[in-house]
């Protein structure tokens, strides 16, 4: 026991010396918790608009000035033909093209009936989609206020419109960083805990200190937990660190009790110290352990279910992602922090991470006990 | 009675099996200083690892104060200290700092043993609150050895403890030793410095991972049974080229500012060697006996 304080006591004195880490350790979350939100945005602005009117008509104004109204769409131009309209695209100065066809006032109200041709650049797939959906919806919601004034005095047609209204539980505004925060916080946690971990054990191989340490009676349990308890604590002044901004910046405050959030963020940070180690197991250089984390972060990130929806991926990938610990943390962190679940609910998460963490740190010890 | 027992040590790496030691055998006996002198490479450092229980043999056994370095390798780790070649302390505690942690992880105080680091500590004390990744390579050396010393051990290894160090904290080094044999720890010492042999009290010769020859330095030095000279000239160079030109039954090589030359008894006359280099134009010719040094035995060795 005294051997470990003392390892504790160490382990900090080093941790506190190293200027570079420990500031890392507190910019970095409340850099990334104050930038990334706002820059990773799902919503699209500023979608480039050309509009190729061939009507110039009263109802065809007050269509494109209905879509400049939304926000969501620029004006670029306002073309003479398609094909000069094509060419902006091509410049990638448009993302859009609208063209209305000649006679079109005239044909709506005679015919009942007009087309209208949507082209969409799709380099950038998010920005195409959404636009595309966007200017359908307001074209569609134009045509609905057409209609009933054209109608008005005639009588209504018997086609009834199925009339959608939808609400958005748990995030009635459908508040981006309520959904984006606490994901970048998981990840940050991830990473703290993850990298220090691994590249500070494999700093002792590498400086040759392990060597004199193992020929001590120092035990091996001794020397690892003296190596997990110090990032155990970090993980945890990081996560408060992240909560406190997302409180402060975001007004974002936890619906779910705190206590269910820690009691998962303290055996989540052992699966993820487990992980470190067991990297630090198989690598002689920081450089290489470097290098294995960035190659299970990346995979751990995109698979995690901040940025994409797992229940919209492939088969094998929805199987990875139920053994990443990074889709547990995030999933709980929504639903104890956006639906106030409680400690009940995320059971089964904190059953199968705490599995994690005990197969990860089995195997890094059996593996650490071989290597050194 | 023996404090190390080295019984057939065999070492290969890899799946070429490289081999780093090849069945080698020693005793090391209670309170001596026992050198292993031997070229980069030969073998020195896997057999110090093998020792400290950080590597496992091959083939062999090996007991350090009676315990076999593997089934009893927790009992030995408490009773041993170890200077590993490479400086691997912790760069960024303080001297102080890493002579505590040491001195706390073996469950004793800097104070308890004071008497045994004293001699070395005293130069270090100055810097106490020095990092240890800040000091010189000598102070470093210093540390490390304190740091080896701190729990008192019965038996110390060293795994080139002056290497790359200057000549004078050399000197210094070996004088520490000398003062820590007399208070009973057994020294196991490597160095590829072979005049550093002389300071042993026993050596073992080791080439290739083999031991060519375990005595004293004296008599591995007597052992040399071949006539030995050196020479010398204006023009030590070209000298050592005339001298191997002049007979296949002498071998020569550079020896410092000398060229030694050594040969069978009565298979050379040094006069007619001597009146050949003054045909070849050399003056201020210097060519008498001297005596073999451990240097001199080492390559007769090699060539054998």
């Amino acid at each position: 026991m005294r051997t470990l304080l003392y390892l504790l006591q160490k382990e900090f004195k080093q941790i506190f010396r190293n200027k570079a880490i420990l500031a890392l350790i507190m910019v970095m979350p409340v850099m990334q918790l104050l930038i990334l939100p706002l820059a990773a945005d799902y919503e699209v602005k500023n979608i480039n608009l050309v509009v190729v009117d061939n009507d110039h008509s009263t109802v065809s104004q007050q269509l494109i000035s209905t879509i400049i109204a939304s926000g969501y769409f620029k004006l670029v131009d306002y073309s003479q033909s398609y094909e000069r309209s094509l060419k902006l695209i091509e410049s990638d100065a448009a993302d859009l093209i609208l063209e209305i066809p000649a006679d079109f006032e005239k044909n709506l109200i005679r015919e009942e009936h007009q087309q209208l041709l949507l082209a969409v650049n799709a380099i950038n797939g998010t920005k195409a989609n959404l636009g595309g959906s966007y200017l359908s919806t307001i074209i569609k919601n134009y045509n609905q206020d057409l209609r009933l004034k054209i109608m008005q005095g005639k009588e209504q047609k018997s086609t009834g419109i199925i009339n959608v209204v939808s609400s958005n539980w748990f995030n009635p505004e459908m508040n981006y960083t309520a959904f984006m925060v606490p994901g970048i916080l998981a990840i940050l946690v991830t990473m703290v805990g993850g990298f220090l971990t691994a590249l500070n054990i494999v700093k002792e191989r590498e400086v040759g200190t392990i060597e004199q340490i193992n020929v001590t009676p120092i035990k091996k349990h001794h020397f690892i937990l003296g190596k997990l308890i110090p990032f155990w604590i970090l993980g945890n002044v990081v996560f408060t660190l992240g909560l406190l901004i997302s409180w402060i910046a975001y007004g974002i405050v936890s619906e779910g009790s705190l206590l269910v959030l820690y009691s998962f963020i303290w055996v989540y940070l052992l699966a993820v110290l487990g992980f470190g180690l067991l990297i630090s197991t198989y690598s002689n250089t920081q450089q290489q352990a470097m290098f294995i984390m960035f190659f299970f972060m990346m995979i751990f990130i995109l698979l995690g279910g901040l940025f994409t929806s797992i229940d919209s991926m492939p088969g094998w990938a929805k199987l990875l992602a139920r053994v990443n610990p990074v889709t547990y943390i995030i999933e709980v962190f929504r639903m104890v922090i956006l639906k106030g679940s409680g400690l009940k609910d995320i059971l089964p998460h904190l059953g199968i991470v705490s599995l994690i963490a005990l197969v990860l740190n089995s195997w890094a010890i059996r593996n650490y006990k071989k290597t050194a | 009675m023996e404090s190390i027992v080295v019984n057939g040590i065999s070492k290969w790496y890899g799946k070429e099996k490289l081999v780093a030691l090849k069945n080698v055998s020693f005793t090391v006996n209670h309170g001596e200083i026992f050198g292993i002198i031997g070229p980069d490479g030969a073998g020195k450092t896997s057999l110090f690892r093998i020792l400290t229980t950080l590597l496992l043999a091959d083939e062999g056994s090996a007991t350090v104060e009676g315990k076999d370095v593997v089934k009893q390798y927790k009992q030995i780790r408490n009773e041993i200290g170890y200077m590993p070649g490479r400086f691997s302390l912790y760069q960024d505690l303080t001297v102080k700092e890493n002579l505590t942690f040491f001195a706390t992880i073996f469950n004793t105080t800097i104070k308890e043993n004071y008497h045994l680091i004293k001699d070395i500590y005293v130069q270090l004390e100055p810097f106490n609150d020095r990092r240890a990744g800040k000091l010189s390579g000598g102070m470093k050396q210093k540390l490390a050895l304190c740091c080896a010393l701190i729990h008192k051990p019965t038996v110390l290894f060293l795994d080139e403890p002056t290497t790359g160090v200057d000549p004078v904290s050399r000197k210094e080094f070996w004088e520490m030793l000398g003062k820590l044999k007399e208070q009973g720890i057994t020294i196991l010492v490597s160095t590829p410095y072979m005049d550093e042999a002389s300071k042993c009290d026993r050596i073992a010769l080791i080439q290739n991972g083999s031991i060519l020859a375990t005595d004293t330095p004296n008599a591995i030095r007597q052992s040399f049974d071949l006539m030995l000279y050196k020479a010398k000239s204006h023009n030590t160079a070209l000298l050592l080229k005339d001298i191997r030109h002049y007979s296949k039954n002498l071998y020569a090589y550079a020896f410092g500012e000398h060229v030694h030359i050594t040969f069978k008894a009565g298979e050379i006359d040094i006069e007619e060697l001597k009146m050949n280099l003054i045909e070849r134009k050399h003056h201020d010719i210097i060519l008498e006996p001297d005596d073999a040094t451990i240097e001199d035995c080492f390559i007769q060795m090699l060539r054998a």
